[in-house]
């Protein structure tokens, strides 16, 4: 039985796929690195789907009852109540009280040319191949997409989630629920001093909470900012997604809760599938601004195992355009500290030469 | 994020999609932006965050002006004083083990006090950082080399350890303090001939860590999120070495006699001019993540450790072979270190506040690689790539 460890992948011995160090770069099996055996579960994950996102807010609340959180305001100060002042987004962050947070972003757009429809665009297009209701023959497109909001056809033509507004403006809302990305080189775990994040079997990252000493150092090692410390305990908190779940066969309670399936659980690799085919879908009906974001296993931190499909630039919603896991640029960085510290060893050294005075 | 190309497929009775399909954040002028001139044509109110990240100060998004990553919780100012005596405890230990086999005994005992103070010093302030300070041993529980907190605690206890000790033992020298130790422990007299081997091991054991000890805490915050502190990661060290070097001489110079401070006032100056050096470089060679060092809390924090440093480096040039020249130098020089760590340790906390230093330079990162590929992809389109460029 090979130890499981807490270590990085970039210190396990035997030699991936990928050469040199592992700080960073795809890695095809995370848990193995971790020191599982080869019969572990395969790797599990979210594919959050915003754009079917109804910022419900149900992930929410059943994140907060299953784990037990407490309350917090926008700023993630415990047991405090208290308005954001931005949006119907009153949970702000994530945090170690708020383990999902549903992002609520306002847009709107000029329409250069006067639209020839009434309501949303779309509305008027008679579907064609769509399946008559049979309760209503004559319902038009938007009950269709009412009734099957995840029917691909119901939402072709207009971007899943604008409305309109006026004759020459048209709103719409981006909501996203956001959530630990259990990221494939997570750089919470890198640093953690004590072991107290781990990778599990499922290959996620989980804090053990007997073992933090609340040191902090995974607070600012995320590059997402969502781990954080619980100020009156002292320790630090973050999605666990549902270990204790997962461990019993169920799946997160998040994505349980979740009414419009905007929260996918699954297999990594079936979520990755799933998420390619939505965005094809969504591309071809014209949603040029749709794309994947954590689903590029070459990306920063190695691809992540919660990733998101967005309508709009991640830094929209509050999502670093461009993580890179920190620790990718640690042998850099103790090379330098190794050679200030010769040089000061060799600074006195020299110092002591030379005529005594 | 021109690089979709359109696919035919727009809406009709639109213009052809802008790129980013010309959305931007509701309810006219965005206060969370900076300001800026309207863009001409293009329709609407612009695209919001497209043709940002290229120069400093552009436009960019965020949510709702929100800090991305978190900030760090250690303690201001404990951690920043904890480097501090962390640099200056390193350097005085490898002065003291020097001092003791060239003959320098003041220098060696003051030294050995300097750095077993600021060790013991450190030990407190380190865990008195922690959210539970009771569980500080399970640091010791693990080893990885991926967190510098970690290694740093492998460095930290056995430098502090040895430290304390070599100090301990030179306490032994003072009479009342051998009296009132022997009370309580009746087997020292037996044991005081080995005082001087057990004295010089101990100080040569803790100069081996004394260096790491200065440095590894520069790795610690540049191994972070923290835009200002993980960009110049390959100059901080030396910023933190150099400081080092002028606390740890400057202490120890204007502990000593000046007829046995002179290796403690040129490893200060050495020092001084490293640090400087790498300073220069981490304030100016990073672009807009550099600008957190010379504006706000930092840069007046900076600027007064500049001004410290240089004139504690003037006294000590010209007066330091005075008695109350090399005090007064010293004292500076130790200011400016402290001010220094404070300075940096400010300048990360700004940059982890505002987005713009997470967004701007990671766009800039993400468009060069995207223009990079375009460039790859085939030169068949320029105009294509060019207009990823911009």
């Amino acid at each position: 039985m090979t130890t499981v460890s807490s270590a990085s992948p970039g210190l396990s011995k035997d030699t991936g796929v990928v050469s040199g160090n592992r700080l960073y770069g795809p890695l095809p099996d995370v848990q193995g690195e971790a020191g599982y055996e080869t019969d572990h579960p395969a790797r599990v994950g979210f594919f959050t789907d915003t754009s079917v996102c109804i910022g419900c807010k149900a992930c929410e609340v059943a994140c907060k009852e299953w784990n037990t959180l407490p309350m917090d305001d926008s700023h993630g100060t415990k047991d405090a109540m208290g308005l954001s002042g931005m949006s119907y987004d009153n949970t702000g962050q994530l945090g170690a009280n708020s383990w999902r947070h549903v992002a609520f972003i306002e847009q709107s757009r000029a329409v250069d040319l006067p639209m020839p429809v009434f309501g949303r665009p779309g509305d008027d297009r008679q579907d064609i191949g769509q399946p008559v209701n049979p309760i209503t023959p004559t319902a038009d497109s938007t009950l269709n997409a009412q009734t099957s909001v995840l029917n691909a056809e119901a939402l072709s033509e207009f971007d899943p989630q604008t409305g309109q507004s006026g004759s020459d403006k048209q709103i719409r809302w981006l909501m996203s629920s956001d959530v630990c990305k259990h990221c494939t080189h997570a750089g919470c775990l890198d640093v953690c001093p004590t072991g107290a994040l781990f990778r599990t079997e499922f290959g996620t990252v989980v804090v053990q909470g007997d073992i933090c000493n609340g040191c902090g150092y995974c607070v600012p090692a995320c590059p997402y900012g969502v781990i954080d410390k619980r100020e009156d305990d002292g320790r630090v908190f973050k999605c666990t997604m549902c270990y204790d779940r997962l461990t019993d066969g169920l799946q997160p309670a998040c994505a349980t809760a979740c009414p419009t399936q905007s929260i996918q659980f699954g297999d990594l690799d079936e979520l990755q599938a799933r998420a390619d085919a939505r965005l094809a879908t969504l591309k071809g009906q014209g949603v040029e601004t749709a794309r994947l974001y954590g689903r590029d296993e070459a990306d920063g931190v190695g691809g992540v195992g919660a990733f998101f499909l967005l309508l709009d630039e991640p830094e929209v919603y509050g999502f670093p355009p461009d993580p890179i896991v920190t620790t990718r640029d640690l042998p850099s960085m103790w090379r330098a500290a190794a050679t200030g510290a010769a040089v000061i060893v060799g600074v006195v050294a020299s110092a002591f030469v030379g005529r005594k005075r | 994020m021109s690089e979709q190309p359109t696919s035919g497929n727009e809406p009709a009775g639109e213009a052809p999609l802008t790129p980013g399909a010309g959305w931007h954040r509701a309810g006219g002028e965005d206060l969370t932006k900076p300001r800026r001139k309207r863009r001409r044509g293009g329709g609407g109110w612009g695209s919001g965050n497209r043709e940002a990240a290229m120069v400093p100060d552009a436009e960019f998004s965020s949510y709702y002006g929100r800090q991305i990553i978190k900030s760090p919780t250690w303690k201001n100012p404990e951690v920043p004083i904890y480097f501090f005596m962390g640099g200056a405890a390193g350097t005085s230990s490898v002065i003291a083990a020097l001092a003791e086999f060239t003959g320098r005994p003041k220098l060696a005992r003051n030294a050995e006090y300097a750095a077993g103070v600021g060790a013991l010093a450190s030990v407190v302030l380190l865990i008195d950082d922690l959210g539970r300070p009771e569980r500080f041993l399970h640091m010791l529980r693990v080893f990885k080399p991926t967190s510098p907190l970690s290694v740093g605690s492998y460095i930290l206890s056995p430098f502090s350890a040895l430290a304390s000790a070599a100090a301990a033992v030179r306490l032994l020298d003072l009479k009342p303090v051998y009296g009132l130790a022997t009370r309580v422990l009746p087997f020292l007299p037996s044991i005081s001939g080995a005082f001087p081997v057990l004295r010089k091991a101990s100080a040569v054991g803790a100069a081996a860590f004394g260096g790491p000890m200065a440095t590894y805490t520069a790795v610690l915050i540049a191994n972070t999120a923290v835009p200002s502190w993980h960009a110049p990661y390959d100059e901080l060290p030396f910023v933190f070495a150099g400081s080092a070097m002028a606390a740890g001489g400057g202490v120890t110079m204007a502990l000593t006699p000046v007829d046995e401070a002179g290796p403690s006032r040129k490893v200060a100056l050495t020092g001084v001019a490293l640090e400087l050096a790498a300073m220069h470089r981490v304030e100016h060679g990073h672009g807009i993540v550099s600008e957190p060092y010379s504006i706000g809390k930092a840069g007046k924090l900076l600027r007064a450790a500049k001004t410290a440093t240089v004139s504690g480096a003037g006294v000590t040039a010209l007066l330091g072979r005075t008695r109350a020249g090399s005090v007064v130098g010293g004292v500076l020089l130790a200011t400016g270190s402290l001010l220094t760590r404070m300075g940096v340790f400010e300048a990360g906390m700004a940059s982890a506040k505002d987005p713009k230093y997470t967004v701007i330079p990671q766009r800039a990162r993400l468009e060069a690689r995207q223009a990079e590929a375009a460039a790859r992809a085939g030169t068949d389109d320029p105009h294509e790539a060019k207009s990823v460029v911009r």
